[in-house]
């Protein structure tokens, strides 16, 4: 397994000078305290603390051009979930905002292209990052009507027992659950297998602030 | 900047008076084959018998009872596979628990998956601490092995050995067998030998597992006690060497350099304990102030050297490179640093959610510990977590960690 050493082999660093510098100086990301001042019209959310990656990214869409004016992420993840998050943002907002087609088309390549490599076992963090992307892009085609090309995303299971799927959370609280006690009213979520409360509950209030804006 | 060690229970820097007695036996006066009928050969072997002599003094063993290894992981696979083997016509069930090193879960995985054994795994309390009364109703009269370590690598949690030892003699008892008859009692002794007491017979240890890179001593070396008139059946055959039990020339600076290791470590053992316990202790009630953390582990029953604690909302791996930037160098259980994508079996293991396995961070400290370097963990880290925390979309509620 090459994995990716820094050139000069001086420090035992796994990464690319240009993955160190994203990890250590992120560009782009959400700051607590920005939260609610950045204007946006398109919201993603892809993953979960308890598979090791999750990420939330924050885009400001020019409804005439549809270019990407400015982002904002945040990621709980390893160095190079982290990294590759940053350089997705730089990437897509770069030369006055990349357009949604060409976003669309972004791959995890292209991420990993640009941080000069991730190690072998670091690249599935980088998928994420696309995900996200396609996600929040998704969100900006539904909230502009325009619901052809939403591209469709999988749904991804949380209450292994009862078989109930982020879209189950997301759908009971677009129908007015908005708290863990009234989304269980709904689904039953969590009463077979209590583990998964913790992403619920993470879930609840990702939905709440994007169809509410709380 | 000087650098900071914190992760001595991976391994340990080599003890300059053990590497004093090594290099006698590296160089030409001393380098022979044990086996040979000449003086260098008798020299050698002598050299050999004096090190197992000394390992058998601090296991209050005899010398015959110690077998030389490559490490833990080789006498962890010789006790499981070795008795499985040497044993299968009286039964096939043996009995360890979910938080075990993977020397241990791997070789029951595949004495499990490709010969017929069946391994039940008990879960640990909340502490990661193995029950009695859990043992006592797994054992059976097919039970061949119950396998309890001794303290645990990432939580540093310390099992109840003597306890467990008197629960699996009893049961033998009533069964009407002898001593050397199933079931037998082995226990992973590898992050304990340098802290705790290693007297097998107190204990009532059947195997015991010790590992000289983690006391100071050279790597590619280590023990498997194995109390007299146990079968084994060997893995690696060849020359007769160690009993018939592990073919292969002696590793004599190995074996020299290991016991003089573990002789000092536990003749050390008390001043070192009590140092250590005062540096952990404080560095815990301290990481502690930090917002959202919590001990894994048990507070007072654990290593002196072991501090475990997961920051929630964050990743472990994103924490260690951090401080590997500031110069300390620390580890976590978790998924990205050891190479799979799963969270640490031992979180997992003592009830907690995915979640706190993830933002797991371990700092093993060690001899060369001070005060002030656990001062600069305590200056570092805190900004370390809450920049980390300004960049991660995770907000779980603390409820879930208790």
């Amino acid at each position: 397994m090459p994995d990716v050493v820094s050139h000069n082999r001086k420090e035992s660093w796994f990464y690319t000078d240009i993955v160190k510098d994203h990890f250590f100086n992120p560009r782009k990301f959400m700051h607590t305290d920005d939260e609610g001042n950045f204007q946006y019209n398109a919201l993603g959310l892809v993953g979960s603390p308890a598979c090791g990656d999750a990420m939330k990214i924050w885009l400001q869409i020019d409804l005439a051009t549809e270019q990407i004016g400015d982002c904002r992420w945040q990621t709980f993840g390893c160095a190079s979930a982290i990294a590759s998050t940053s350089m997705l943002a730089e990437m897509i907002t770069e030369n006055g905002g990349m357009k949604l087609d060409n976003a669309l088309k972004l791959r995890p390549q292209d991420i990993m292209e640009r941080l000069g490599g991730l190690p072998n076992r670091k690249i599935h963090c980088s998928v994420l990052g696309d995900k996200a992307l396609l996600s929040a892009i998704n969100d900006y085609f539904r909230r502009t009507n325009q619901l052809d090309r939403v591209k469709v995303e999988g749904a991804r299971l949380i209450d292994k027992v009862l078989k109930i799927t982020d879209h189950d959370i997301e759908e009971a609280v677009l129908d007015g659950a908005d708290t863990l006690e009234k989304v269980q009213a709904k689904t039953k979520v969590g009463t077979g297998d209590r583990s998964c409360l913790p992403e619920v509950e993470q879930l609840i209030r990702f939905y709440k602030e994007k169809y509410f804006g709380v | 900047m000087s650098k900071i060690y914190l992760d001595h229970a991976a391994t340990t820097y080599l003890d300059p008076r053990v590497f004093e007695v090594m290099k006698s036996h590296m160089l030409e006066d001393d380098f022979g084959n044990p086996s040979s009928f000449h003086s260098a050969g008798k020299h050698a072997k002598e050299a050999v018998d004096e090190a197992r002599a000394k390992v058998a003094r601090i296991l209050n063993c005899r010398s015959i009872e110690i077998i030389f290894t490559s490490g833990g992981t080789e006498s962890n696979n010789l006790a499981i596979l070795g008795l499985y083997s040497a044993h299968k016509d009286r039964g096939n069930h043996l009995i360890s628990n979910t938080i075990e090193h993977h020397s241990v879960l791997h070789p029951l995985e595949y004495l499990e998956k490709k010969q017929g054994a069946r391994v039940t795994l008990l879960d640990v309390d909340k502490y990661g601490q193995v029950q009695v009364d859990k043992i006592l109703s797994a054992l059976t009269p097919e039970t061949l092995l119950v396998s309890v370590m001794y303290a645990n690598n990432e939580i540093g949690t310390i099992n109840h050995l003597h306890e467990i030892a008197k629960t699996i003699h009893d049961f033998r008892q009533g069964l009407g067998r002898k001593q050397s008859e199933p079931p037998f009692f082995h226990t992973d002794a590898c992050q304990a030998a340098g802290a705790l007491d290693l007297d097998v017979k107190k204990l009532g240890i059947d195997l015991m597992t010790i590992n000289s890179a983690k006391i100071y001593g050279p790597k590619g070396v280590g023990a498997l006690y194995v109390k007299g008139g146990i079968k084994l059946q060997p893995l690696i055959f060849g020359g007769g060497q160690e009993s018939g039990l592990r073919g292969g020339t002696e590793n004599i600076p190995g074996v020299v350099g290991f016991s003089t290791a573990l002789e000092l470590a536990q003749a050390e053992k008390n001043d070192e304990n009590m140092r250590l316990c005062a540096l952990r202790d404080y560095a815990v009630r301290e990481l502690l102030k930090i917002p959202k953390s919590r001990l894994n582990g048990h507070p007072i029953e654990r290593l002196p050297n072991n501090i475990n604690i997961s920051f929630l909302d964050i990743e472990g791996e994103a924490m260690i490179l951090y401080l590997d930037a500031d110069g300390i160098y620390t580890s976590t259980g978790s998924a990205c640093t050891s190479g799979s994508l799963d969270p640490s079996h031992v979180i997992l293991g003592i009830g907690l959610p995915y979640e706190a396995a993830h933002g797991s961070l371990r700092l093993s400290l060690g001899r060369k510990t001070t005060r002030d370097d656990i001062d600069r963990v305590l200056q570092a880290l805190p900004g370390i977590v809450e920049k980390l925390r300004s960049i991660s979309p995770v907000r779980v509620e603390m409820k879930h960690y208790r």
